[in-house]
């Protein structure tokens, strides 16, 4: 059973639901609190959506100077897979563990609703057990959420097939419709969509599953 | 010595500002026109003992660039307060 720390920032508030979903499959999971210096052992890491340190400065500006960041970036330089969902894909921007920013969306609306994504690459431990082209109905929520990079940045995410999932219509003003990225080596991911809340098709959309299921390594190799 | 800094966080060239864009958006219909290239950005100040104005400056510029901006889209410029 793979063990998942979910690390809890001051003013996270989407670990209950990423730890919820990844139990339904099969996963073990373990609240981090952000001053916490060690992960444990674990098999991979989730930085869930909030507000952390209530996204004072720029979100995601203050967390990533929290104790754990260390871990973290430890755990992922030795190939660990790390999973940041919107605040968490924040975060992880300002570590510079993925390359980019996250900024105010285009329009300056806070949204909230139901978007279309479309698999880009399967070469990242969220999106390996999807295929390409693949249609996903998953929740975004967010103010901050237009991905943004230089050119030089934009054509290596190109060249290293980084670019793992984009809206079908984008909706808040992302280069290239970017949803999710990954690191060259595709085991750091962030995207803004909630996987975690796509869970169910009685909740709207069972569509997450498949990410979050490559996530824990189920699904994986089946293609 | 004690010296008062100010730091302004600005995006960089090309990047958009929906921000920017919005407030240059509004100003006609308040009768404000021929108002163009709005940028928001933001300012910070603070006071920092230091032994001499460069060294403050030039911790104030380090910390601005450290934790005050995001490099990847924020350029960030630290200058003496001289109203103090």
């Amino acid at each position: 059973m793979p063990r998942i720390a979910v690390v809890v920032f001051p003013g996270s508030n989407c670990e209950y639901d990423a730890a919820g979903a990844l139990e339904q499959l099969g996963a073990s999971t373990e609240f981090i609190f952000h001053s916490a210096t060690s992960l444990g052992e674990v098999d991979g890491v989730v930085l869930p959506g909030g507000f952390a340190h209530g996204d004072y400065l720029r979100p995601g500006a203050l967390a990533r100077f929290s104790p754990v960041m260390d871990a973290v970036s430890t755990f992922a330089a030795a190939g660990g897979p790390v999973l940041g969902i919107c605040n968490g894909f924040q975060v992880l921007t300002e570590a510079g563990l993925l390359p980019g920013a996250l900024q105010k969306n285009r329009g300056l609306t806070f949204l909230c609703q139901p978007t279309t994504l479309i698999v880009s690459s399967t070469h990242s431990v969220l999106t390996r057990a999807a295929h390409v082209d693949q249609e996903l109905v998953v929740p975004i929520n967010h103010f901050s959420g237009a991905y943004t990079c230089d050119d030089d940045t934009y054509a290596s995410l190109v060249a290293h097939d980084q670019i793992v999932l984009r809206y079908r219509e984008n909706p808040n003003g992302s280069r290239d419709d970017i949803a999710g990225v990954s690191n060259e080596a595709g085991n750091v991911v962030g995207l803004m969509p909630h996987p975690e809340r796509a869970m169910s098709t009685l909740l709207g959309s069972a569509d997450g599953r498949v990410l979050l299921e490559g996530f824990v390594g189920l699904g994986v190799g089946a293609r | 010595m004690n010296y008062s800094v100010i730091v302004e966080v600005t995006l960089r060239s090309g990047i958009a500002d929906p921000e920017g864009a919005t407030i240059e958006r509004a100003l006609p219909a308040l009768g404000f026109s021929g108002v163009s290239a709005v940028r928001a950005g933001k300012l910070f100040r603070f006071d920092i003992d230091a032994d001499d104005a460069d060294s403050a400056l030039s911790s104030a510029q380090s910390l601005a660039e450290r934790l005050l901006s995001n490099p990847v889209i924020e350029d960030a410029a630290a200058r003496l307060d001289e109203r103090k």
